[in-house]
């Protein structure tokens, strides 16, 4: 039973505040997903719970007791690093066996303990090795067994796959969730890329300047982003944003793009919902799957142009001008011959997001 | 598939081999020159032209480390005949080692120089190289005020040449007793070697990773339990190299000895040229000398050959 819990957290690097008011709960064998760009503050904040960072205000508790005081050995963390860190001069056996000499356990144990890790992750014929030997997948496998050996409150991941080649990533980080399944226990982990944020997670953390922007499910971050940041910084493609004008036109909504003749029909429950937002100083943000397009002229369907088609084999990516806008749509692969085509376009309300231009925060609309 | 090589390149493969060849034999010369004439006898010594082929003796090592005296007239044959092989070599030489009343051999200075020089030259390396080290990681490791100025403070001990310095150490040193003594040619080398030391394994310390330390941190290790696991066995071949720079400064340095030191604490490189001045100087002794000299560097270069050709701590750090 490990729960971490972070209040108040503030860090300066000189007159750079890069964590500023950090809140978070995180809860018993919990895999929480630290995500943002670099710069934000996610790999200080997994530092600073590992004890490898102090912290300038705020309180990290582990298990409900402050241990922003205590030295990162004696915090009972474990932590995979982005480079693995192995220990160069020591063989694999040596590198998972050594969090367990630091605990003076007898020879027998530290064997046994050492052996049972190995396989579980299926190194055992590489205890004998030396880490320069080893290829990526395994020198991870060799430190993630390092950091479960000692069975650790929790664990820590900066980046543990990011060093890796694509083919091996989707690899390993099928086996870090299988693994966290199986062996269950509080995780903390980095990552700057958000697709293996949306797999591993329970949770997202998203991070961005330093600022908690949102944390929630994949599903939720994706499907209800809280403000413009998380919107654009989630999911891919990219979801189209655009300033929006929304009037009432015969029973119903017009949203208008970049400034195109003709507006999106959405339901008239819209202009409610939108808190006197209508007038100006909103934000249209739409995911490519939720514009769709036809070929022949529909009810409720726009007239565009295509300007790009991406193939992206399962897919294709179809640039829509609307208005002075380019709009992104998800299609069906081929499903537009090429530039230059007519189709007819409308938006999802479904899946349609408006957010506050000025904050950029969600104005939580759902139709 | 292999390369198929032209025929220039051939060409120039071969230059480069007897270009090698050529500066080998260039270095060499004079080492093969001080080894022959150490087993030369010593008539052959400074013949003209240069004998190159002869029957190789051991007298001069004899010699070299015993007291002698001229015979004046030769041993009788029950002298000779009692006599051990290493005496007779010497008597054949027309001299005689010189016995104390209990009839004990008496040894030359050189031993006594030699131990002197190791004594000194190990104990300062270990000094400098150890306190370099742990001064090396504080830089390499930590914030530290003023860093660039202390760096370059610790440099400058190391502007002055030692012969500008010798006078008023000289003078300290006999005020505080520590002329003619170990320690203070210990101090003296430490002290000239520290900055040397410092400057280079602060060079290797920035090379080693910080996340080794930091991950032997969160594996329950203190930061001293971390250097000493972690650091330091990264760190042996920058120790290696600097310890062999170190030794080599220590057992080569002549100034200091020759100022600070006259006969219980004299190394041998003051020692060896004083003896070309004491009489009709016998060459073959002399190169005896020197060849036994070049040895514990040689000796200490090769044991350490495979911490000075780097790369062993490198691979398991993927970037």
């Amino acid at each position: 039973m490990t729960q971490i819990e972070l209040r108040g957290v503030q860090k300066f690097f000189g007159a750079v505040q890069v964590i500023k008011d950090l809140n978070l709960k995180i809860e018993d064998n919990e895999f929480i997903v630290l995500l943002g760009q670099s710069g934000c503050g996610k790999t200080t904040t997994l530092r600073a719970v590992a004890g490898l960072e102090t912290i300038d205000e705020g309180d990290i508790l582990i298990d409900g007791k402050p241990v922003q005081h205590l030295k990162a050995a004696d915090r009972d963390i474990a932590m995979v690093f982005q480079s693995f860190s192995l220990y160069p001069h020591m063989s694999v056996y040596e590198n998972i066996a050594f969090p367990l000499r630091a605990t003076r356990k007898s020879r027998g144990e530290i064997d046994s303990e050492v052996r049972s890790v190995a396989k579980t992750l299926q190194i055992t014929d590489l205890l004998a090795k030396k880490p320069s030997a080893l290829s990526g997948g395994d020198m991870q496998r060799v430190a993630i067994g390092r950091a479960l050996v000692r069975r650790p409150k929790a664990m820590l991941m900066d980046e543990p796959i990011g060093a890796l080649d694509a083919k091996l990533r989707e690899e390993m980080r099928a086996e870090i969730k299988r693994l966290h399944i199986k062996q269950g226990s509080t995780t903390i982990y980095v990552t700057h890329d958000q697709i293996e944020a949306m797999s591993l997670a329970d949770r997202i953390v998203i991070m961005h300047e330093g600022v908690l922007q949102q944390v929630g499910s994949p599903d939720e971050v994706y499907s209800r982003p809280a403000n413009l940041f998380v919107a654009q910084f989630v999911g891919s493609p990219v979801m189209n944003v655009a300033d929006a004008a929304v009037a009432e036109k015969a029973g119903s909504a017009s949203v208008t793009v970049g400034g195109a003749g003709a507006g999106f029909d959405f339901p008239k429950t819209l202009l409610a919902k939108l808190n006197g937002h209508a007038g100006g100083g909103l934000t249209l943000g739409i995911r490519p799957e939720g514009v769709l397009i036809r070929h022949e002229a529909t009810e409720g369907f726009l007239p565009v142009e295509t300007q790009i088609v991406e193939p992206l084999g399962s897919f294709d990516i179809v640039d829509l001008k609307v208005g002075s806008k380019m709009l992104r749509a998800r299609t069906k692969s081929g499903f537009v011959g090429g530039p230059g085509e007519r189709v007819f376009a409308r938006i999802d309300p479904a899946q349609a997001h408006f957010f506050d231009t000025a904050s950029g925060r969600s104005l939580g609309v759902s139709l | 598939m292999a390369a198929v090589r032209t025929s220039s390149e051939v060409a120039a493969n071969r230059l480069a081999i007897v270009a090698v060849l050529v500066v080998t034999i260039i270095f060499l010369a004079p080492i093969y020159w001080i080894a022959s004439t150490a087993f030369k006898p010593r008539n052959l010594a400074t013949t003209i032209p240069p004998t190159v082929v002869f029957q190789p003796e051991i007298s001069p090592f004899v010699k070299l480390f015993t007291k002698r005296s001229q015979l004046r007239t030769p041993p009788t044959p029950e002298e000779y005949a009692a006599a051990p092989w290493w005496e007779r070599v010497v008597f054949d030489g027309g001299e005689k080692i010189v016995r104390d009343g209990q009839g004990q051999v008496q040894w030359s200075g050189y031993p006594s120089r030699f131990l002197n020089s190791l004594i000194v030259a190990i104990t300062s390396t270990i000094l400098a190289v150890g306190m370099g080290t742990f001064t090396a990681y504080g830089f390499s490791r930590f914030k530290v005020k003023g860093e660039a100025d202390l760096l370059f403070f610790i440099l400058s001990t190391r502007m002055l040449p030692p012969v500008v310095v010798a006078i008023p150490m000289f003078l300290m040193y006999r005020a505080v007793g520590l002329n003619d003594s170990h320690l203070g040619l210990i101090i003296l080398y430490t002290a000239f070697n520290l900055s040397f030391s410092v400057w280079l394994m602060k060079g290797f310390m920035d090379e080693i990773p910080k996340e080794y330390e930091e991950a032997a941190l969160v594996d329950g290790y203190t930061r001293m339990e971390a250097f000493f696991k972690i650091v330091l066995p990264e760190a042996a071949t920058g120790i290696a190299a600097t310890a062999v720079f170190c030794f080599i400064t220590a057992w080569n340095e002549y100034a200091f000895a020759l100022i600070m030191t006259n006969r219980r604490a004299q190394t041998a490189p003051p020692f060896i040229p004083s003896q070309v001045g004491s009489g009709l100087p016998d060459w073959t002794v002399i190169a005896a000398g020197t060849f036994l000299f070049l040895l514990p560097v040689a000796i200490f270069t090769f044991l350490l050959r495979n911490h000075l050709l780097r790369g062993m701590s490198f691979g398991a750090i993927r970037k």
